[in-house]
């Protein structure tokens, strides 16, 4: 077994993220100081989840080589599908089984983007913004206002499930990573680096480079459900346009990950960090006291500095040789 | 010159070229309207007044498209998410300054294009010196637009449209033509003859299709991104003061329905979304069957749901038809 030197930490591709993420924990906890006490992190972490899920579907495809714009759609119609089909005095029996429905209408609709795709070799980025609409669509056609809503049971069980005083995310994140560490030790795992860094030498020794793409839609369709599953969970209520916002922001999540959006470098422990750092700039920007007027521009500003930060320091090294 | 364009692999394939295809969707499914229920029927003069004002609401997105075009057709991943933001911006700026004053229309329109012009320059900055993909620094961009908005306006803009922009770009000017038609057509012809006929033009489909070769070539691809982004801002910001003649209105998201809808129009209208090939024209046909389809959903009063599930559709089945990639095998 190889020893973990510095050097090593400092070359992976979320590196970056995780001095940020630091940074952005080190801020809040001054702003905050009660951030890392159970209660404070459970609340927070119920309300990362639902982004950390579905950045880490984005990071999947964008890892392949690809991208999903309607991962917010999807998302959408999970929370109509969970708010209408269960209802506020639904059955908890019934409402197990549309959960696992819910988990299912994700892949299809993953399945729908992957066939656009992989198949008839579409642009990822204008199929899934026209599959967008298509779900989007859907969403409204299921729940056209907003309304409905799941048992108070399954909300409160989502928000205060603490096992061992640490909150629920952190254990499905813990199985997310092990999953993926999993994954990257069999075939499959290699074929998605070499899909995304260059898919015809991919295809020219021998990976089926159309079924991993296609895989990795609906490995995202299904974590956008998921997304889906926690929204609805943490609001307890339906809205059809819930997930308009949290494609982009997904996007931006696994970019400040390190994944490169050309695809073939990364990784999900990046975009869940970039998940997690995106939701504390927030945090911190409502407990800093900035004016309502100014919260917009400094929220975009971090993220912009964020986003420009390795390339800066790139270029400074770059120079000086 | 000359030659070199017409050696470029054209478009047209099998198939009737994208633009061509997008025209004639747009020109079938309008006659098509005409048998609805409140559609035109028989009567030519309603028709030709119908078609001018769909051509006339296509103009504002086709503007904006434009600067989408360019920065697509640059390759580099490039597309640009601050056009919305950008639009916004420039509407509000135009709104400001002109205040209801014909002769503030000049210094409005130079406020409104340096506006977008600086806002792209900073995205080409951060694209090509720092290395940020186009995607998330152009969406960046647009939330610090948005915040800068916010900052100045506080939710509240004053000031009022002058009356000649009115006049200019919403009202019939010349045989029944809204000006902001006239303005396309002109406008069209500049784009075409800077991306066919100009060195800008020839560079900027040379970085598209490989840049290190551009780069070898001779092309100084730094200041081609660079051009390329800033004049993207720029026609955003030509577009934020055609819309905001046109309603005469501004308010704090009008920018934003055009951003998605712009990378529609230059997708539909066949340029390759992974750059080094496409056309304006191709582009303009593309917001013309946006700004059909759109217009006669609206008309038959469909609900929002089936509005979205129409336009995915069709977006979706245009795309399929000659968006489609090289497959591995060939």
């Amino acid at each position: 077994m190889r020893t973990l030197r510095l050097q090593d930490i400092v070359r992976r591709s979320f590196f970056f993220a995780l001095v940020l993420l630091v940074l952005s924990i080190a801020v809040n906890l001054i702003l905050q100081p009660n951030l890392l006490q159970s209660d404070t992190l459970n609340s927070n972490m119920r309300v990362f989840l639902p982004l950390i899920l579905v950045a880490v579907g984005q990071a999947v495809v964008i890892l392949a080589g690809g991208i999903d714009i309607s991962v917010g759609s999807i998302l959408s119609i999970v929370n109509a599908l969970l708010a209408t089909q269960i209802g506020p005095k639904g059955d908890t029996g019934a409402a197990w089984v549309m959960l696992l429905v819910a988990l299912l209408v994700g892949m299809a609709a993953g399945a729908v983007n992957g066939f656009f795709v992989s198949i008839l070799r579409l642009q990822p980025i204008i199929t899934t913004y026209a599959t967008g609409f298509l779900f989007g669509g859907l969403a409204l056609f299921i729940l056209p206002n907003p309304g409905g809503g799941i048992p108070a049971s399954f909300t409160s069980f989502y928000r205060e499930t603490t096992p061992l005083g640490l909150p629920l995310a952190f254990y499905l994140i813990g199985l997310i990573m092990l999953a993926w560490y999993t994954i990257r030790q069999t075939r499959y795992g290699r074929y998605l680096f070499a899909v995304g860094g260059k898919a015809d030498a991919a295809y020219e020794t021998g990976v089926p480079v159309n079924r991993v793409q296609f895989s990795t839609y609906v490995i995202s369709g299904l974590m956008a459900a998921a997304g889906g599953i926690a929204i609805t969970l943490l609001t307890g209520s339906g809205n059809a346009t819930i997930g308009a916002s949290i494609t982009l922001t997904s996007i931006t999540a696994v970019v400040i990950g390190g994944t490169a959006l050309r695809g073939g470098i990364g990784g999900i422990g990046g975009a869940i960090m970039g998940a997690i750092i995106l939701g504390l700039v927030t945090n911190i920007i409502s407990f800093a006291n900035i004016d309502t007027w100014w919260q917009t521009f400094v929220n975009a500003s971090i993220i912009v500095l964020a986003l420009a930060a390795p390339g800066f320091i790139n270029l400074v090294r770059r120079q000086r040789i | 010159m000359r030659r070199l364009a017409s050696l470029r692999p054209s478009l047209a394939g099998s198939g009737p070229s994208a633009p061509v295809a997008a025209v004639l969707l747009a020109v079938v499914l309008f006659l098509l309207s005409g048998f609805l229920p409140n559609g035109f029927g028989s009567d030519a003069s309603i028709a030709f007044a119908q078609a001018t004002n769909i051509l006339r609401l296509s103009v504002f997105l086709g503007v904006i498209a434009a600067g989408q075009t360019l920065v697509i057709t640059s390759g580099g991943e490039g597309i640009d998410l601050s056009q919305g933001a950008v639009v916004t911006l420039t509407a509000i700026i135009t709104y400001t300054i002109a205040n209801g004053q014909n002769g503030n229309v000049p210094l409005a329109l130079l406020a409104a294009l340096v506006a977008g012009a600086i806002v792209g320059f900073v995205n080409g900055l951060g694209i090509i010196f720092l290395r940020i993909s186009p995607l998330v620094m152009t969406l960046g961009m647009a939330g610090v637009v948005t915040g800068t908005i916010l900052i100045f306006t506080k939710g509240a803009t004053t000031g009022a449209v002058a009356p000649i922009m009115t006049q200019l770009i919403a009202r019939p000017v010349f045989l029944g033509i809204p000006g902001a038609i006239i303005i396309w057509v002109i406008f069209g012809v500049l784009m075409w003859l800077l991306m066919e006929r100009t060195t800008f033009g020839k560079n900027l489909f040379a970085i598209g299709t490989n840049r290190v070769t551009a780069k070898l070539s001779g092309v100084n691809v730094t200041g081609m991104v660079l051009g390329t982004y800033a004049l993207a801002g720029l026609l955003a910001g030509l577009g934020g003061f055609l819309v905001v003649g046109n309603t005469g209105v501004v308010h704090i998201r009008i920018g934003d329905p055009f951003l998605f809808p712009s990378i529609a129009a230059v997708a539909v209208g066949g340029t390759l979304l992974t750059g080094g090939k496409g056309s304006y024209l191709g582009t303009m046909a593309g917001a013309l069957v946006l700004t059909l389809i759109t217009s006669l959903l609206t008309t038959m009063q469909m609900p929002e749901s089936v509005r979205e599930m129409v336009l995915g559709g069709t977006l979706l089945a245009m795309v399929s038809i000659y968006g489609r990639q090289r497959g591995f095998r060939q």
